[in-house]
Formats: C-alpha cells, sequence, structure tokens
C-alpha cells in the first residue's frame, strides 16, 4: 500500500509533459461545466413531478402555501398527483421584495460610500473604513440574523409596534416584530459591503486622465467624480447591484430568523402594517422544509423553489456580465 | 478592494499603476465655493462612509460585550447536550471542531480544483470559447446561492453509488448528510475566490518572467510550476484564506448536509472515516438552533458561539490583509 503511494507521489513529481498537463488540467477546469450541467439536470429532474402537475400556477397565489407544504407531508410515498398542488406566488413575491429593496436601499448608500472612499476621504479615514468593509462583507450572515432576532426583532415588538396595530390585523396574521422591515434592513446591511467593494474598484480602474479632462474644463471635484467616474463606471455600479442581488436572493438562514416565515404576502395598501407583517422567502422555505424531504411530494416543492433560485441566479450571473461588457469595450478592466 | 496606504517611496519617476498616482486637483477647488447641490451629495458622502463605519462598529462592540460576557473555557471545552434550560445545554466543543472540520475539508478539494482551472484558463486556454466558457461557469458558481448548492448536493449525494460518503438507511435510502458530503459542496463556494486570486496572480507576472524560462528551455508546465506559481503564492493563499472565510461564515449547506445533531456523529467503525461519514454541527448551525429561530432557545451561548465564530473571522480577514502587505513589498510586481 506504502509503496504504490510513493510510487504515485514520485510520477506526480517527476515533470510532466506539456501534453499532459494540457489534458489534464483541462479536464480539471471543465469540471465547473460539468458542475453547472449536473445541476441543472439533477434540480430540475427532483423538481419535475410538480413542475409536470403544476405548470406556471407555481406562480399563482390565493391559497395558503405553508398549509398546503404541510398537507404534502401526510400524503405517502405515492402521492396522487392532486398532492403537489402548489401556489407559491407568496414565497416568490417576499424574495423579490425583500431582496429588490434591499439591494436599491444599500446600492444608495453604496454609491455615495464609494465616492467617499475613492475621492473625500482623508488618508486616515480611508485606511480605517477600507479594511471596516472588508470586514463587515466577511460577516457570517447567521450573525446578521442572530443580532436581528435578539435586538432588532424586540426592538420594534415593544416600542414600534402598538397594540392597536397587532389586534387590527389579528384575525388574519400575528404580527411579532419579524417581517418587512427588519429583513429589508438587515440584509441591505448585508450585500451593501459588497456592492462597496465592486464600486470602488470599478471607479479605481477608470483612468485618471478622464476625470483630470474633467477637471481641466473647469468641473469642481464633485462634478468630475460624479459626472465622469461614477457616469462612466455605471455598468460596473449595476453589474455590482445585480451581484448582490443575486446574493440577496439566495440568503437563506438570516431570514429564515427575522423574516417571520410565513407564506403571506404583504399588502402595500395596509399603510404602516405593512412594515411589519411576515413573510417567507423562497431560501428561508427551502432551510424550513428541509426535514420534510422523505415525503416526495415536499421534496418535489422544496427543488421546484432550488429551481426558481437555480435559473433566476444564472440570468443575473448574464445579466451582470452584459452589463459591464460596454466598460470591456472601452478598456477599463472590471 | 485593493487599496492602501500610498508607501512612500525614494524614488519614483513614472508611476506604473493608475492606483500610484495621486489625481491632478484644480488648484483653490474648495468645497465652501461649490453650489449648494454639491455640498449636499459632498456630505451625503461623507455621511455613508461614516455610517458604514458606525454600523461595523457597533456590530463589532456588541458582539464583542455579550461574547467576552457569555464566552469562558469550560463552555469552550464541554459538549453540546439537548436540553430545556440554558443551563442544561451545554458547551461548544463539537460545533468548533465540525467548523474546523468542515474548513479544512473544504480548502482541500478547493485549492487543487481552483488553482488547476486558473492555470489552465490562464496559460493554456486553447480552445478559447472552452475558456471562455469555463471563465463565465466559475462566475456562475460564485453567484450560486449556497442553499441552491446545497440542495443540490443532497440530489447528488443521496444517490445509491455515494452511499460510502454517509450511510444506508433501513428502508434502502442513502442519507445524503455527513461532513464529506458538507465539506465537499462547501468547496465549491472557496473555488471561484480561489481561482480569481490564482487568475489575477498570473496576470499581473511580467512576460519577462515566462520567456526567460522558455529561453532556457523549459516547457510550459515546468515554467509554471518552478517560476510562476512559487511567484504567486501569496496571492494563491490569500485566495485560500477568502475561501475559508466563506467556507467558515456558511449556514446553509451545513443546515442541509450535515443533519441536525448538535454532537459529532459518527458513523461505522473506521477511525478517522467514521467521523467524516458522519453528521454534527459548525458554530454556525449552533447559532442558528441556539437562537429564538431554532430549537435551543439559549440566547446567551449563542451570542458566546457567533463571538468565537466572529473571531475566527476576524483572524482570517488580518490574515488576507498581512499577506497583502507582505505582497506588496515583493520585488517582481513593482
Amino acid at each position: 500500500m506504502s509503496n504504490v503511494i510513493t510510487t504515485a507521489i514520485a510520477r506526480v513529481r517527476e515533470p510532466w509533459s506539456d501534453r499532459q498537463a494540457t489534458v489534464l488540467l483541462g479536464a480539471v477546469a471543465c469540471f465547473v461545466l460539468v458542475l453547472i450541467g449536473a445541476m441543472i439536470i439533477f434540480i430540475v429532474h427532483a423538481a419535475w413531478p410538480s413542475l409536470s402537475a403544476n405548470g406556471l400556477g407555481i406562480f399563482t397565489g390565493g391559497h395558503d402555501v405553508d398549509k398546503q407544504l404541510g398537507s404534502m407531508l401526510v400524503t405517502g410515498q405515492h402521492p396522487p398527483k392532486s398532492a403537489y398542488h402548489l401556489n407559491a406566488w407568496p414565497y416568490v413575491y417576499a424574495t423579490i421584495l425583500i431582496a429588490g429593496v434591499a439591494v436599491l436601499g444599500g446600492l444608495v448608500i453604496a454609491v455615495f460610500a464609494s465616492v467617499f472612499i475613492v475621492e473625500f476621504a482623508p488618508e486616515r479615514v480611508r485606511r480605517v473604513l477600507v479594511p471596516t468593509v472588508r470586514l463587515l462583507a466577511a460577516v457570517p450572515s447567521v450573525v446578521f440574523g442572530l443580532i436581528g432576532i435578539l435586538v432588532l426583532v424586540p426592538f420594534i415588538d415593544h416600542d414600534l409596534l402598538s397594540t392597536k396595530r397587532q389586534e387590527s390585523v389579528t384575525h388574519l396574521v400575528q404580527l411579532d416584530g419579524t417581517g418587512v422591515m427588519v429583513s429589508i434592513i438587515v440584509l441591505a446591511i448585508m450585500v451593501t459591503p459588497l456592492m462597496i467593494a465592486l464600486t470602488v474598484e470599478a471607479l479605481r480602474a477608470i483612468p485618471h486622465g478622464w476625470k483630470e479632462g474633467a477637471a481641466a474644463l473647469g468641473a469642481n471635484r464633485w462634478e468630475a467624480i460624479w459626472g465622469v467616474s461614477v457616469r462612466a463606471a455605471r455598468p460596473a455600479i449595476i453589474s455590482a447591484a445585480v451581484l448582490a442581488a443575486s446574493r440577496a436572493l439566495g440568503e437563506a438562514v438570516m431570514l429564515s430568523m427575522i423574516s417571520g416565515s410565513r407564506g403571506w404576502s404583504p399588502n402595500p395598501l395596509d399603510g404602516l402594517t405593512y412594515l411589519f407583517e411576515p413573510l417567507r422567502p423562497l431560501a428561508a422555505a427551502i432551510v424550513e422544509n428541509v426535514d420534510g424531504l422523505n415525503a416526495p411530494a415536499v421534496k418535489s416543492s422544496i427543488y421546484v423553489f432550488a429551481t426558481i433560485l437555480l435559473f433566476s441566479s444564472l440570468l443575473l450571473s448574464i445579466g451582470s456580465y452584459l452589463a459591464r461588457l460596454p466598460l470591456r469595450r472601452q478598456g477599463v478592466r472590471v | 478592494m485593493s487599496s492602501a496606504p500610498v508607501v512612500p517611496r525614494p524614488v519614483t519617476p513614472v508611476p506604473t499603476t493608475p492606483q500610484e498616482r495621486r489625481p491632478v486637483q484644480p488648484a483653490g477647488d474648495s468645497v465652501r465655493n461649490w453650489r449648494l447641490r454639491h455640498r449636499i451629495a459632498h456630505g451625503a458622502a461623507w455621511a455613508a462612509g461614516i455610517f458604514v463605519i458606525a454600523v461595523t462598529a457597533s456590530i463589532m462592540g456588541f458582539m464583542a460585550w455579550k461574547g467576552l460576557h457569555y464566552l469562558n473555557p469550560s463552555l469552550i471545552w464541554q459538549r453540546p447536550t439537548p436540553g430545556l434550560a440554558q443551563g442544561d445545554t451545554g458547551g461548544i466543543r463539537d460545533p468548533l471542531i465540525g467548523t474546523l472540520l468542515a474548513t479544512f475539508i473544504g480548502t482541500l478539494f478547493a485549492a487543487p480544483l481552483g488553482i488547476a482551472t486558473a492555470v489552465w484558463v490562464g496559460e493554456y486556454g486553447k480552445p478559447a470559447k472552452l475558456a471562455r466558457a469555463i471563465e463565465s461557469a466559475i462566475e456562475m458558481v460564485a453567484g450560486m446561492p449556497n442553499i441552491v448548492l446545497a440542495i443540490f448536493g443532497l440530489a447528488i449525494f443521496q444517490l445509491p453509488f455515494f452511499s460510502f460518503l454517509s450511510f444506508k438507511a433501513q428502508g434502502g435510502g442513502v442519507y445524503g448528510r455527513s461532513f464529506i458530503a458538507a465539506g465537499l459542496i462547501m468547496s465549491l463556494i472557496a473555488i471561484p475566490l480561489i481561482y480569481t486570486a490564482t487568475r489575477e496572480g498570473l496576470a499581473q507576472l511580467p512576460a519577462k518572467l515566462r520567456e526567460g524560462s522558455w529561453a532556457l528551455g523549459k516547457t510550459k508546465i515546468c515554467t509554471i510550476r518552478t517560476v510562476l506559481l512559487p511567484q504567486i503564492r501569496p496571492n494563491i493563499a490569500t485566495g485560500i484564506v477568502l475561501g475559508m472565510g466563506r467556507i467558515v461564515g456558511d449556514t446553509a449547506i451545513v443546515v442541509v448536509l450535515l443533519g441536525a445533531a448538535l454532537q459529532i456523529d459518527p458513523v461505522g467503525d473506521t477511525p478517522g472515516l467514521n467521523v467524516l461519514r458522519g453528521g454534527g454541527s459548525t458554530l454556525t448551525t449552533y447559532v442558528y438552533a441556539a437562537s429564538p429561530a431554532g430549537e435551543g432557545n439559549a440566547p446567551q451561548k449563542a451570542y458566546a458561539a457567533a463571538f468565537l465564530l466572529l473571531l475566527i473571522v476576524v483572524f482570517l480577514n488580518a490574515l488576507v490583509g498581512w499577506i497583502g502587505r507582505r505582497t506588496k513589498n515583493s520585488e517582481i510586481t513593482q
């Protein structure tokens, strides 16, 4: 046995020929392609029973989707086609709402913070701010979730949410501090550092000459950075937002902790109560139902959620690439 | 983000990269002379920068305050046990070991794959279309939500063929959850970071290095192994540490692919292998389980575990910064 291992190590250590190396490394590199293909095949395959039973009906609402998932648990090992019935619109809506608002809100902060870092921050502040952003980007999502559920949720529950407001909707849904507002705030804090990092990189990649040209024409520093650098880096900023959206869509555990985990579609017409209504995004629904995988109907539904997330993430990747194309054409490396 | 305190250098006749060159500022351009609109925007940039620092500082400060309050040696040493009262729930030894083990396995698989892919794309890359496809595929994997990767992993590892990675249940179904399964999928979230770091490093190397080596009669692969890779060791190290940070902070994959056990739960009799085939927990899932969102409801222990998690992340972050500073001083990149 040890003899075999020594020979193997010796063979790896001896010089490779270029041909061997190309083939070997190329084969390893192709692994990623195989992986993407396998992901699509396996996930769609597992989702197929539900997909074929529901079609586009998955994107409709009207039924309590939590109850549908719950009743799937008891449909046995060979469920009839009717058992797959699923109207997942509340989950999809929650995903789009939370991710969309969090990314748009975070984007505003990110652009201003990046301009600050690149242009206005004094050297000492910059020396603090840049590692700070890097650190915030590295904070595990579960820590954000913990702070959300132990600090923000009780605060909202006790101080912002009046008993009257809770009672006004108590026949429909329980309000306990989790929900739209806290999810959006925490998710925005989570995705902003990523956008700052990418935007700063893009602003730095803009050739200095462009800004100096603006300055030569009489623009002040703000006009130069906003009108030239930010304008020129716009594709990269959009691409950063798209990547952040992809991160936000897939955030599972943190949102499962603070979103309220209730398949409910908050209605903007409810006025301020809207901010306190619970909801449940797709990724959180996957994490919370993973124990029910033994029931084929639940399993198939979970893989339907995964299919939706998979394809949105692939589309966002392509979108981010397309958004950056104009910059690449001008020779800016982003 | 590459940013960096500008190192004063004795002689800098021609600035080489745009970053090293300070932009030319128009003389006498003072914020006080700007239009009100620009002054407000300038203020907003400052506010955004300060806001990011404030948020990070308050998160870190709060977690440190709570963590130092509740973290003690016996907590780290004891094994966790399920219990109703917070006093009965034991410590966090198993989750800590679980985090280290998962990180080790993930890095072990991710490093060779990421480096080999980057070397092939950067140094060989023919046919060009295949190389471009692989590059896009890596970007797609980078943007893929962890929960989708996790659920894909479950679909793979529950195939009968992979029963040796976990165990077969009595009904013949494969459990599909184990340290090795979780580690393999976790390597996927580290691969893009290692790939990008290696690729950037290779792209930065001056052509003269390769040409000199080729002129001495070395083959391409020999040049890569003996000249190029040793030169970009710091880049690779940065990528690996960043990947470790991602793995340490991940929750979704662990929740899905490591089972719900708190303690490390060996399967089979082979020492070493039995732990790899068994499930367990990591610090992230421990925080999730001990928070009010999970079953444990032991917030003090959740704070302690989250603080420990943050310490690991801060350490990894500092490591990245340290490696980065060392790279700046190496001769070859200047």
